[in-house]
């Protein structure tokens, strides 16, 4: 991790070496020891009781995150977990790192300003489906195009939970819920097509119940300078149980998932049957193997910089499922918010010095004897 | 307190100085004043804010105290010539202290017709009126229903009227500039302004070293302004239309350094002060505004004070990013106006719940919903104090002049760093825009604002408590992110005492809600006793007012006391918790009136906290309280207290507008 920037390195006057935040922390480890990176998924758990219900899918979550983390190398100390309101956002409670469990749909605005001003926090976002894309719309799409170095997971059960059983703005048309009776006119959201249409430097989407593909999509986005999306199909066995049965099923999974890896044409379904070609009219399709050219299929590119790309990978999606990418659409490197910030800091002070006396007083002071 | 010239129509005085002689052997007079009030009004571009704003800068540096009164309507180019264009700008300048922009003009300058109709009722009877007759066409006339020219007509027979072509003098002027004429045209606010600069013998090297600095880019705007400029004057010590220049001497001010200032600026100033005073990195989160803009305008400006500005995608966003910020250890701030507020309440809410500190301040504007945006008013103080769900006590604060803004929100950062707490404070448009002369605080006498970050576990266990208190003040241990062996999580749902964890324990919560009061009510311990201005000492009626009532309540209470009557001042800077002492200081009182810019909304909190029977006096015009108005409602109610009738008579002509108690 970098040092903090010492912003007020200048106020000797007050007696202070330094930023207080930088001289709390020394001060800290001289007290506790040094900062553990070296950790184990255990070091990562709470003595809090884990409240979701039984088989929710955030439970598999939480234990891949807890596993996963530790071979990041960053002591729990420099981590922070901001979530909002749902029960996704229950998971600081069980992060034995610094955490906030904030407002519905605002945590990706606090985590902007504790991103922006810390940039030696690792910080990262917890939010679903009702939380990220309905309540806080407008602040998951400004973070995003503003690229803040946070890394948001997105649990995407479809459902809200923890007011038991609306439909949410990613459940499909139709859906009958306790709110929708007669089946929701709402049409859902793309969680991944909103984000790259919000020109989202990083994409990925992966399956609750998926370690494997879980962890490889969480490592590339806690690596990605920027700001990270990972969508996680997560599932409610309470108010929306199977959702993604579909894909999970050994049965039918391989048949409606894409694995997207960077490099690797795009072939998938039993036997390699299936594949992804250019449309005519610029888009993307699903063609028969047998039907095409091998040179006809599309090999993924995660970094190309125009999105256009991923999202037409992302709109191969249906609302069924049927036809599922799964991993990284898009990662591809944009100036950083937080680090252009701390640039015009070191910029403006640099052309001139911090004066207050000289501030205070403007250019038009006179003085009464 | 001496010199007060309650109403003073036309500039008149006495001559000080032997006629002189101007060139061409024109025989001019200078009239000493004690005090005027100038109102600048015209059209939206004609650029009356800056005229007046560059004339305040030269008042100010020659030294006389003064105060402004910017009035602009919300619409940026409202269509020319039309009533809703009109923009005006007050200034009050005198040769000893004054507190109030003045309640009405003495010399009013109409740059065009709709300009004239707008602000005429406000001129008094003989007053000077300046007007631009190159904008008095048919077509003009007509946009404001004029049927015909009053500037001929004899309908201003009541008042002094020059008429000048300031239009034409400035294309003259600036025949040889190279600039077209409606270009040229655009220069006669400097004309005008070079013509009030001889008038009042204002100093000029300011106004021409601003238009140089300001134009740097384009050298031929910059030169074509500062010949309108200078042609105004030289025209002013020609002509025969004004055979009069006036002199105002310096204001007898404490010796030491002074500026002019607004109060946005003097509120960003001291955030600015605060960071360097705590040592935080200050990070502002804020969303555009009217009229609470130019704080969010000033402050990114100063980044290398290690300043952070984040213009958000809404006002939601901006309180989010500050608390966000403030978790990692920095002063986070946010400035808005009262539907702002509104957005933010729920994160005001969870800064209650996860106390951390947070500056959040309220430029007040007229209200409800959109309202009046470039307007003031005293209308969210209740908002402010009571304005979200559940329990959530947040101190506020309020200055009480453009200059104390600075005070104010230093106080406020005192409030939010020392008891780990988000405070609102509450300026309004009227002190936001507004300017004094402001005595240039000398930073080793501001206070000191560092804070102790936990550092240490501070459990008997050897665990963190977040939430473990100071037994003095209640505020909690604050560790940052980053800190060793610290980590612990904070959150919106309740917590249990010191360790932070969530409970939803009856007696927990019962516990905590009255320790949350507890804390916020204990600042008033940390408060100095409440001033009381009663100068005679035997005031049976005091007035209470807060904010930027200040002004206005502190000239009409002059008034009373020049009429002979005695009255008490109370002016309160903490609204929450209110000053311990206050609940006897009222009950010294037969009587008590608090003037408010709203239905009394501080009235009724006086009435509930302290079983007074506070009388409101209240106001919702937009703009501030008229000291006349005020002094004739004091006195009356100073001698219906009294049963006795003083001798002189300060009340002015104009009824007072007593408003309902709420």
């Amino acid at each position: 991790m970098t040092a903090i920037e010492s912003t007020n390195a200048h106020v000797h006057d007050l007696g202070m070496p330094g930023n207080p935040i930088s001289a709390a922390i020394a001060d800290s480890v001289a007290v506790s020891g040094e900062k553990q990176t070296a950790l184990k998924a255990k070091d990562l758990k709470t003595d809090q009781e884990v409240r979701w219900c039984p088989g929710c899918g955030d439970y598999v979550i939480l234990n891949a995150v807890q596993s996963f983390l530790p071979s990041l190398g960053i002591a729990r100390e420099d981590m922070v977990i901001v979530s909002g309101i749902g029960c996704s956002s229950r998971f600081p409670y069980y992060m034995n790192t610094y955490g906030m469990h904030s407002i519905h749909g605002r945590a990706p605005a606090i985590a902007t300003g504790l991103a922006a001003s810390r940039p030696d926090l690792s910080v990262w976002v917890v939010t679903g489906d009702g939380d990220a894309l309905s309540i806080g719309g407008n602040h998951l799409i400004h973070t995003l195009r503003r690229n803040v170095n946070l890394t948001i997971l997105l649990f995407n059960n479809r459902i809200y939970g923890l007011t038991k059983g609306q439909y949410s703005p990613t459940s499909e048309i139709g859906k009958v819920t306790k709110s929708t009776p007669m089946g929701s006119l709402d049409h859902p959201f793309n969680p991944v097509s909103l984000a790259l249409g919000a020109d989202a430097t990083f994409v990925g989407r992966a399956m609750d119940s998926d370690r494997k593909g879980l962890t490889d999509v969480l490592r590339q986005a806690a690596e990605h300078q920027g700001t990270s999306l990972v969508e996680i199909y997560q599932n409610c066995n309470i108010f929306n149980d199977g959702a993604f049965e579909l894909l999970k099923d050994p049965a039918t999974g391989t048949q409606w998932t894409i694995p997207l890896v960077h490099g690797e044409p795009l072939v998938f379904g039993p036997g390699g049957a299936s594949c992804v070609v250019r449309d005519e009219v610029g888009g993307l399709r699903i063609a028969e193997r047998n039907q095409v050219d091998a040179s006809e299929i599309v090999v993924h590119d995660a970094h190309r910089n125009d999105p256009s790309y991923a999202f037409a990978l992302s709109r191969l999606s249906s609302q069924d499922l049927r036809y599922t990418p799964m991993g990284v659409f898009r990662s591809v490197d944009k100036p950083v918010y937080d680090r252009m910030m701390a640039d015009q800091l070191e910029e403006a002070r640099a052309e001139r010095p911090a004066d207050l006396a000289a501030l205070l007083a403007g250019g038009d002071s006179w003085t009464v004897s | 307190m001496t010199g007060i010239t309650p109403g003073s129509t036309a500039p008149a005085g006495a001559a000080v100085d032997a006629p002189s002689s101007a060139p061409g052997g024109l025989v001019k007079s200078v009239v000493a004043l004690d005090r005027v009030v100038i109102r600048l009004a015209g059209d939206s571009g004609d650029g009356m804010q800056l005229t007046g704003g560059r004339f305040t800068s030269e008042t100010a540096t020659f030294g006389n105290d003064l105060s402004t009164l910017p009035n602009f309507p919300a619409e940026i180019r409202a269509p020319t010539g039309t009533l809703p264009g009109v923009s005006s700008f007050q200034l009050h300048f005198a040769d000893h202290d004054i507190m109030t922009p003045g309640d009405a003009p003495d010399v009013l300058i109409v740059m065009n017709p709709a300009a004239l109709k707008a602000n005429l009722p406000d001129l008094p009877g003989g007053g000077l009126l300046i007007a631009d007759a190159d904008e008095f066409t048919p077509r003009n006339l007509a946009k404001v229903g004029y049927a015909s020219n009053p500037l001929e007509d004899g309908s201003l027979d009541g008042w002094q009227l020059v008429s000048v072509p300031l239009t034409s003098m400035t294309t003259d002027a600036l025949a040889d500039s190279g600039l077209g004429k409606k270009e040229a045209e655009r220069s006669k606010n400097m004309f005008t302004l070079g013509l009030l600069s001889w008038m009042y013998h204002r100093p000029t090297e300011g106004t021409i070293r601003f238009l140089e600095r300001q134009f740097r880019r384009k050298p031929q705007i910059a030169a074509a302004n500062i010949a309108a400029f200078r042609a105004g004057y030289n025209y002013g010590v020609t002509t025969e239309a004004f055979a009069v220049s006036y002199e105002i001497k310096p204001a007898p001010m404490a010796p030491g350094k002074y500026r002019n200032i607004s109060g946005n600026q003097a509120l960003a100033l001291a955030i600015v002060a605060a960071g360097q005073r705590s040592g935080l990195p200050v990070f502002l989160g804020a969303y555009p505004i009217t009229p609470a803009s130019d704080v969010l305008h000033e402050l990114s400006k100063h980044k290398a004070f290690g300043v952070r500005t984040f213009q958000a995608e809404d006002e939601i966003a901006g309180i989010g990013a500050a608390l966000g910020a403030s978790f990692g250890g920095a002063l986070g701030v946010t400035t808005t106006s009262g539907p702002g507020v509104a957005l933010k309440s729920e994160t005001i809410g969870l800064a209650v719940m996860t106390e951390l500190p947070l500056v959040i301040v309220d430029v007040q504007r007229g209200g409800p919903s959109t309202g009046l945006p470039t307007k003031t008013e005293q209308s969210d103080l209740l908002q402010a104090l009571y304005g979200r769900n559940g329990e959530a006590p947040v101190p506020v604060i309020a200055p009480r002049s453009p200059g104390d803004c600075f005070d104010a929100a230093l106080e406020a950062a005192r409030i939010a760093l020392t008891y780990r707490t988000p405070v609102i404070l509450l300026s309004d448009g009227y002190l936001a825009n507004g300017a004094e002369p402001w005595a240039v605080p000398i930073i080793d006498e501001l206070p000191d604002l560092r804070v102790d970050f936990a550092t240490e576990p501070n459990g008997e266990d050897g665990e963190f408590l977040p939430y473990l208190r100071d037994p003095e003040t209640l505020a909690r241990a604050w560790a940052v992110p980053g800190t060793a062996g610290l980590q612990h999580r904070i959150g919106g749902l309740e917590k249990a005492d010191k360790t932070g964890n969530i409970s939803y324990d009856a007696d927990n919560h019962d516990f905590m809600v009255r320790t949350r009061q507890a804390k916020v009510d204990g600042i008033a311990a940390s408060l100095p006793p409440t001033e009381v201005d009663d100068p005679d000492g035997d005031a049976r009626v005091a007035v209470i007012g807060w904010g930027s009532t200040y002004g206005p309540i502190g000239a009409a209470c002059r008034r009373i006391r020049a009429s002979g009557r005695s009255i008490a001042q109370v002016h309160l800077r903490h609204l929450n918790p209110l000053p311990a002492d206050l609940g006897e200081i009222l009950a010294r009182y037969d009587r008590v009136v608090c003037p408010e810019m709203n239905l009394g909304q501080l009235a009724m909190v006086l009435r509930a906290k302290f079983l007074v029977d506070v009388q409101s006096h209240t106001q919702v015009r937009g703009l501030p309280f008229r000291a006349a108005e005020l002094a004739a409602v004091l006195q009356d109610v100073i001698d219906g207290t009294t049963g006795t009738v003083a001798t002189s008579d300060s009340s002015s002509d104009t009824p007072a507008q007593t408003g309902a108690a709420l």
